[in-house]
């Protein structure tokens, strides 16, 4: 995806000249890179992903030692090449933001190239919330770098001393004497200056930040709000083909029959039946359907061994001894010192990532080259995965990211929609594009993991947490990790998501915006919510009390200000809760009101307060639209959000039974950013949504005594917390 | 079976030789290469195939070409004039009330015939009237700030 400011659309399907692609398309090394750069100044720059890097570059043979750079050319433009990629988080704003204040430019005069496997330097993909926490820092170092050379060219052109002088929008000119001066662009002019960042430049602190710390429009926004944005899917070629893949009814089926030749003898349609890939292609999309649904099929199906209500006691009965992630102290002793114990088990079902952008590629085949625009987080893996397919050496493939409609996670997999496509060009020789269907995307889906949490905890005479005996199930420990301060401190982990673990997973897992995040804050904070409580504390006063950690205390009582938070001990039938966590080095807090209805068991988020500390901000108005999302968001995996299954048949199939948070459920919301300058910046994607399930779960606690342990939190599910509650005789 | 199917595109007169059955959006999307109005569901139970006949806001996804004979369609493409941005598209981009933009075009369409019909909606009837259209990035806040920043202002969305 190219941005830049005069243009509308993202770069159009052919590369535009003078970039630095080889003229066969095959891979560079260093030195025919470079020379492939044409003129300018360049600065070779590397993320903090050394090992991940290292290793990827190290098998394709491209220089190890960078995987970004910025140019400065003669006209004065400054362009970022990086294999990240834009999908609605705003790094394509926030990380030219960087660059321009580190340069002294104008925002306007950077342009963005990213996700463009022959125009970029490898990249691992974009995920994790790590596009600012470490990409920025590399760009901005590199961008520090770049002024440095500039301003001794200066120094030189203007026999003035670097000292005197001073750079403005592009312009070098002598403190005493503004009439000596120089722009970027004459400097780089007839240039060839090659550098590679020695980890020397020096940034600027945040107070001389210009460009940073600035709230700045979407760059992106006109290109959105007008259609002209392209997507993979918006790509079109001259005698393309529209293609279908054939699915079966469940996971684990085989085929036993198939016949196409109802759908070949159909007007204009293409099959192909190859290798266990049987399609259907035709110059018109909606034909192809028809033509799928010729195609007869027989499977065999395994009879179903679990469904979404059974799973648990599957991932359950698979754990395996575990592994210990954090020890402290001896349970034994805590134990011994609590004056009560608790137990609660938490359970939250497969999700579905649902990006409206449903997996798209187009592929087409120039001779012994194949180009495929693909919906994707991770243009790079997405290339060799193309390339191992259809036998391709992997300079031969070039992978071409457009925006990209959503992902969460869900577009960081070896780009099966892009194989698909790839296979489909090479073996027909047109252009093919898949666009999977809102079935497809439920189905091959490689979901957020179904988890259980099961905890012992117990307070001492005093209030003090003095025992934490955690134990997460099938979704790994992130954000588990313990800022309570709690002596006797044990986090055992049994297996997690992703396809390299020891096989506890019915269905292919994958990162889901804070992976396994979700499910550990939320079980918790309702388990902390549950001992305040019964301590008769409130329940943000207990947190105060157990925690001594500046941070999560700071983001605590920034909500509480915000919120208005009126001490009480629960459940005092307001509705009102709190919940905290720490993810990708931020700290968030939530407080939320909630309404309860009795009667049908369904929950009205009224109001949210998110409160978060993420070091220095780049962009404050790109945090807090992130910030929002993600609340907005987890409303949808704490309440509604649940895949439906029977054995390996995944019953839903469209948002009329994937509920996802709609407008009739927005609460209100407010948003505060905890200053932190002293930190560098941290993760902004996914943090506060970390939080959402727990700190609804506790207000609706507040609200009605009911202590919900399973996500999402369904009218049904609250019926039964409610009447479980009534059958209990008061204590 | 072709058919000769005429209506106003954009403002301006369109005349296809196109199966009636088949699927507005497709026919946008392919035979007239306007690609800003998205495939999201297929069912219209995701808004992202919005467009408005009329003066109302439809699901192309499963409306067939043949029920736009003579009537007028407007697309995403068709709101800009004269390289000047619609009150509305405006408002997102300043509110920014989109972030993958994929759900974007729907919305604009969507609100624009919301405010076609009522120029300025109480807040409930934009939420009512908006409650169709899904947003995976959970921009609904600003969203809704957009659509009220444009029904407030003086003449509605015109």
């Amino acid at each position: 995806m190219t941005v830049d400011p005069s243009a509308l659309a993202p770069a159009p399907a052919p590369a535009s000249a003078g970039q630095p692609s080889s003229p066969e398309g095959r891979s560079l090394d260093r030195r025919d890179f470079v020379r492939l750069l044409g003129g300018g100044i360049i600065v070779l720059f590397t993320a903090d992903l050394s090992d991940l890097l290292g290793q990827e570059a190290r098998t394709r043979g491209y220089p190890t030692d960078f995987n970004a750079y910025l140019k400065i050319a003669a006209d004065g433009r400054v362009t970022v090449y990086s294999g990240k990629i834009e999908m609605g988080q705003g790094v394509v704003t926030s990380l030219a933001q960087m660059a321009a204040d580190e340069l002294d430019v104008s925002l306007d005069s950077i342009d963005m190239v990213m996700g463009d496997t022959a125009l970029c330097p490898f990249d691992a993909g974009t995920y994790g919330s790590m596009s600012t926490r470490f990409f920025g820092p590399a760009l901005r170092a590199a961008a520090a770098e770049a002024r440095a050379v500039l301003l001794a060219l200066a120094a030189e052109e203007l026999k003035v001393p670097a000292e005197a002088l001073k750079v403005e929008g592009g312009v070098i000119s002598a403190t005493s004497n503004p009439k000596a001066r120089v722009t970027f662009g004459q400097l780089a002019k007839g240039q060839k200056i090659v550098h590679t960042l020695d980890g020397k430049a020096v940034t600027k602190a945040v107070s001389a930040f210009r460009v940073m710390g600035k709230p700045e429009k979407r760059r992106d926004a006109r290109a959105k709000v007008t259609g002209k944005a392209q997507y993979a899917g918006d790509v079109r070629l001259p005698g393309m083909l529209y293609a279908k893949v054939l699915r079966p009814p469940a996971h684990g089926a085989t085929l036993k029959s198939v016949d196409t030749s109802a759908a070949a003898r159909l007007p204009g349609v293409v099959v192909v039946n190859e290798d266990g890939l049987v399609a259907v292609l035709h110059a018109d999309p909606e034909a192809t359907e028809k033509a799928l649904a010729a195609v007869k099929a027989e499977y065999d199906v395994p009879k179903p061994a679990f469904d979404d209500r059974t799973v648990f006691a599957h991932l359950l009965s698979v754990a395996g001894e575990g592994e210990e992630r954090e020890k402290k102290g001896d349970l034994v002793e805590g134990e011994r010192k609590s004056v009560s114990l608790f137990e609660g088990r938490y359970l939250n079902g497969y999700g579905a990532h649902a990006s409206i952008e449903t997996h798209t590629a187009l592929a087409r085949l120039d001779g012994d080259t194949m180009t495929v625009w693909s919906s994707t987080q991770t243009p790079f893996p997405n290339q060799q995965a193309i390339a191992q397919a259809i036998g391709f050496a992997k300079e031969d493939v070039r992978v071409i990211t457009p925006f990209v409609g959503g992902g969460f996670g869900g577009k960081s997999s070896a780009g099966l929609q892009a194989i698909e496509a790839a296979k489909l060009a090479k073996r027909t020789g047109k252009p093919v594009q898949v666009c999977w269907t809102r079935a497809e995307e439920f189905f091959l889906d490689a979901f957020r993991p179904a988890a259980v949490v099961a905890i012992r905890s117990g307070v001492d005479a005093e209030g003090k947490l003095c025992l934490w005996d955690y134990q997460v199930y099938a979704a790994g420990s992130r954000s588990a990790e313990q800022f309570y301060d709690v002596p006797n401190n044990l986090i055992r982990v049994y297996g997690r998501w992703g396809s390299d673990t020891p096989k506890m997973h019915l269905f292919a897992t994958g990162p889901w915006r804070a992976p396994g995040a979700n499910i550990n804050v939320f079980a918790r904070e309702s388990q902390i919510d549950t001992m305040a409580a019964a301590a008769k504390v409130d329940p943000l006063e207990f947190r105060l009390n157990n925690t001594s950690d500046k941070r999560m205390r700071g983001v605590l009582e920034a909500a509480s200000r915000k919120f208005g938070w009126k001490k009480a001990a629960g459940p005092s039938g307001r509705g009102v809760g709190v919940a905290c966590g720490i993810d990708a080095g931020t700290y968030v807090a939530l407080m939320a009101e909630v309404k309860v209805d009795v009667a049908t068991g369904s929950v009205k988020v009224v109001r949210i307060v998110c409160a978060q500390d993420m070091g220095v901000v780049i962009n404050p108005d790109g945090a807090k639209m992130q910030m929002e999302g993600c609340v907005m968001m987890g409303l949808g995996y704490t309440l509604s959000e649940e895949v439906r299954f029977e054995g390996g048949r995944i019953l839903t199939r469209n948002f009329d039974t994937y509920e996802l948070p709609r407008f009739s459920g927005m609460p209100e919301l407010e948003t505060v950013l905890v200053k932190n300058d002293e930190l560098s910046p941290q993760g902004g994607g996914e943090p506060a949504l970390v939080p959402v399930g727990a700190v609804v779960a506790n207000a609706i606690f507040d609200a009605t005594g009911a202590r919900l342990f399973q996500m999402p939190m369904t009218a049904e599910r609250v019926k039964e917390a409610l009447l479980a509650v009534r059958r209990k005789p008061s204590t | 079976m072709k058919d000769s199917i005429s209506f106003r595109l954009n403002g301006k007169p369109v005349r296809l030789e196109v199966d009636g059955d088949r699927l507005l959006l497709w026919v946008l999307r392919t035979d007239l290469g306007l690609t800003g109005t998205k495939f999201g569901c297929g069912e219209s139970v995701c808004g992202a195939c919005t467009v408005v006949v009329g003066r109302e806001a439809v699901r192309s996804c499963q409306l067939p070409v043949k029920a736009v004979r003579g009537k007028d369609v407007t697309t995403i493409e068709g709101l800009e004039r004269d390289g000047k941005l619609h009150p509305l598209q405006e408002a997102f981009a300043d509110a920014g009330g989109l972030q993958c933009g994929f759900c974007t075009p729907g919305m604009i369409m969507n609100a624009y015939a919301l405010l076609l019909k009522v120029p300025k909606p109480t807040r409930a009837r934009i939420l009512a009237e908006m409650d169709g259209n899904l947003c995976r990035c959970a921009a609904h806040h600003r969203i809704v700030e957009a659509i009220e920043r444009v029904a407030t202002r003086a003449g509605g969305a015109s």
